[in-house]
């Protein structure tokens, strides 16, 4: 038994995670390990850089064809997809958000990481809402940006 | 209680209405149920226990359980969780079970006769229905709640799968996509199947609406049951204090009638179910204590997992619930850690402070009508209970009779629509409509059955097709 199926938390080692170089380029991360019959993210990425080799395998990410567009972001029904961009200290967190309020541009957020502790701090950069789904760029610090994966709305 | 603002529902309260609960005044909305309509009025105890007139609340919220039986304009025995309110409505709790003083009184009789009808208008019963119609056979489709859709106009996550199926579209926008299909079938609402009246070559089914008053008796050539399912309860004390519901149950009042079950919640069982609607409480803005999954292991996909834990959640495995407590109300639970042999292990227990305490440990298929009608059933496990033994076009043993989704074995939305395609088509092709069943639905269903999640529906319908060919 994986630890991630007992505690509900993926580990990096779990996960197909981009080089340094990728990072720096801004690459989405699929954090979607089971083999479940799904497959939007294939058929959302303009670059074909998600692969399945059946509907019910985990996707397999090409970093290197990824342009980091966060297109599958909103379609993943998991909500399993963040894109990060890191620059120097700095990163850009993407993700998708389902909850109120909001965010606005401009706003501060708390951030908080795959267990929901709290990590930092960030900014909203912008606020898109794609296929009925907000999608939510936080810039914030690069560990931030790396390990986040939910923000709350400072208001 | 009442839901104002949601990240993703909108709830059009358009028309106040007043009802009468008891002798008192509750204002409710055009569109409510009378028993969310009460819930939303903080009316808890919705009916009694028959031996030890326990209170009992709202439960299941779509017909099935029973502990909502109230007296409606002096009518006994009215499920109104699936009961519109109206205005100046009398509502009434009953003390003990009662009988109506006259059968049927002063309704009228209608007949229908039709090639196909089908039963419920859940996923797999909307898609029987549009196929059959597509094909060119007259079809009615009949459901005994007040609105189509099933479950799916519950489920505002966006859905698994492949794009043919719907992948990545809410389930309450798959409702309405459905719904707009049925453009042209006849749909009855409100509208229960009580029994099957079949001879040798018709099937014959009485129905009645108690809204209207209505009793029909429906002739046709060929039946699709889709009947769904009914939550599972759980044997521990307390069970039945009002605030312990079917995770489904909260599902309806807060995502159909906008309506929180409570403040804060514990969650049992870690399914797809527990861990869905635990992230759905969280965006209706309820509490979740925590999850709790007597299995050593979480059982739903991890994804739901991980957007419960993000958001501050736990997730305890291999613990149970051992008791609830509170004064005709919950008032909190007693958790603790199971071993192997699921024995709670002494010294583990835990006091949960909560208000609510979902159930989400599993569904058993409705079949009591396949039951009725004479079709042969099997105890399968894997299937979650009894089920009609049905072939690959949906067909029982009983010549055309079909079932579909749910009540055929426990899956998911997106194989019961499937399920009701391949039974409303080989039902209409039978009669001598339209082309008959798409190979790409049976590819479809094989694929969808084919991951590790996918092995229980997988070995539910192997157990199916070989009580099938043993001819039983």
């Amino acid at each position: 038994m994986k630890d991630y199926e007992k505690t509900g938390v993926l580990k990096p080692s779990d996960i197909q995670m981009p080089s340094e170089e990728h990072l720096k380029k801004g690459v989405a991360i699929l954090e979607c390990v089971q083999e479940i019959p799904c497959n939007p993210c294939v058929d959302a990425c303009p670059v074909d850089a998600i692969s399945m080799e059946n509907i019910n395998s985990p996707p397999a990410t090409n970093f290197e064809k990824c342009i980091g567009c966060a297109k599958c972001v909103s379609v993943c029904p998991g909500l399993a997809i963040f894109v990060v961009k890191i620059d120097g200290n700095k990163g850009l967190l993407t993700l998708p958000y389902e909850f109120l309020p909001i965010p606005r541009e401009g706003e501060k957020v708390k951030i908080f990481d795959r267990e929901g502790k709290e990590i930092g701090e960030g900014m909203v950069k912008r606020v898109k809402k794609e296929n009925e789904t907000h999608v939510i760029t936080v810039e914030t610090e690069r560990n931030c940006a790396i390990e986040g994966r939910h923000i709350k709305v400072m208001r | 209680m009442r839901i104002k603002e949601h990240p993703i529902l909108q709830f059009e309260r358009e028309r106040k209405i007043t009802f009468f609960y008891n002798g008192k005044k509750i204002e409710a909305y055009e569109g409510e149920t009378i028993a969310a309509a009460l819930h939303a009025a903080g009316v808890k105890t919705l009916s009694k226990s028959l031996k030890y007139l326990r209170p009992r609340g709202f439960f299941c919220g779509i017909g099935k359980c029973s502990s909502c039986l109230m007296r409606v304009n002096g009518i006994p025995d009215v499920r109104t969780c699936i009961t519109l309110a109206e205005d100046g409505m009398v509502v009434e709790s009953q003390e003990r079970k009662e009988l109506p003083s006259a059968d049927f009184p002063n309704c009228m009789v209608e007949k229908k006769e039709v090639d196909i009808l089908v039963v419920g208008a859940g996923p797999a019963g909307m898609s029987a229905a549009i196929e059959a119609s597509k094909a060119g056979a007259k079809v009615l489709l009949v459901d005994e709640n007040p609105r189509l859709g099933g479950q799916l106009i519950k489920q505002t996550h966006k859905f698994f799968g492949s794009k043919g199926e719907k992948a990545g579209v809410r389930g309450i926008k798959i409702a309405e996509e459905l719904q707009r299909e049925l453009d042209g079938i006849e749909i009855l609402l409100n509208t229960t199947v009580f029994g099957y009246y079949g001879e040798k070559d018709t099937h014959m089914l009485g129905a009645a609406n108690k809204v209207e008053n209505i009793l029909y008796e429906i002739y046709a050539k060929k039946v699709v049951f889709a009947c769904g399912a009914q939550e599972n309860m759980l044997a521990f004390p307390g069970n039945d204090l009002p605030g312990v519901y079917g995770a489904g149950g909260v599902q309806t009042l807060m995502n159909v009638y906008g309506v929180k079950p409570g403040k804060r919640v514990l969650m049992v069982g870690a399914g797809n179910v527990g861990l869905i609607v635990s992230y759905q409480l969280l965006q209706a803005g309820v509490e979740v204590d925590r999850v709790i999954e007597a299995l050593p292991k979480i059982g739903g996909y991890h994804v739901h997992a991980a957007k419960l834990r993000r958001c501050g959640v736990p997730i305890f495995t291999s613990h149970s619930i051992k008791e609830v407590y509170g004064n005709g109300k919950v008032e909190g639970a007693i958790v603790a850690e199971v071993d192997k042999n699921w024995k709670f292990i002494e010294g583990s227990e835990e006091d949960v402070k909560c208000d609510t305490v979902c159930l989400a440990v599993g569904l058993t298929p409705s079949t009591r009508l396949l039951m009725q009608a004479g079709v042969e059933q099997r105890f399968i496990p894997e299937a979650g209970g009894y089920v009609a033994i049905h072939d690959e076009n949906m067909e029982t043993t009983k010549q055309g009779i079909y079932v579909a989704g749910d009540s055929s074995s426990i899956e998911e939305a997106s194989t019961a629509m499937l399920e009701g395609k391949i039974a409303g088509a080989h039902a209409s092709k039978s009669l001598g409509y339209g082309k008959g069943i798409m190979k790409e639905w049976r590819i479809m269903l094989e694929e969808m059955r084919k991951g590790p999640f996918g092995e229980k529906a997988r070995k539910a319908k192997e157990r199916i097709k070989e009580a099938l060919n043993e001819g039983l």
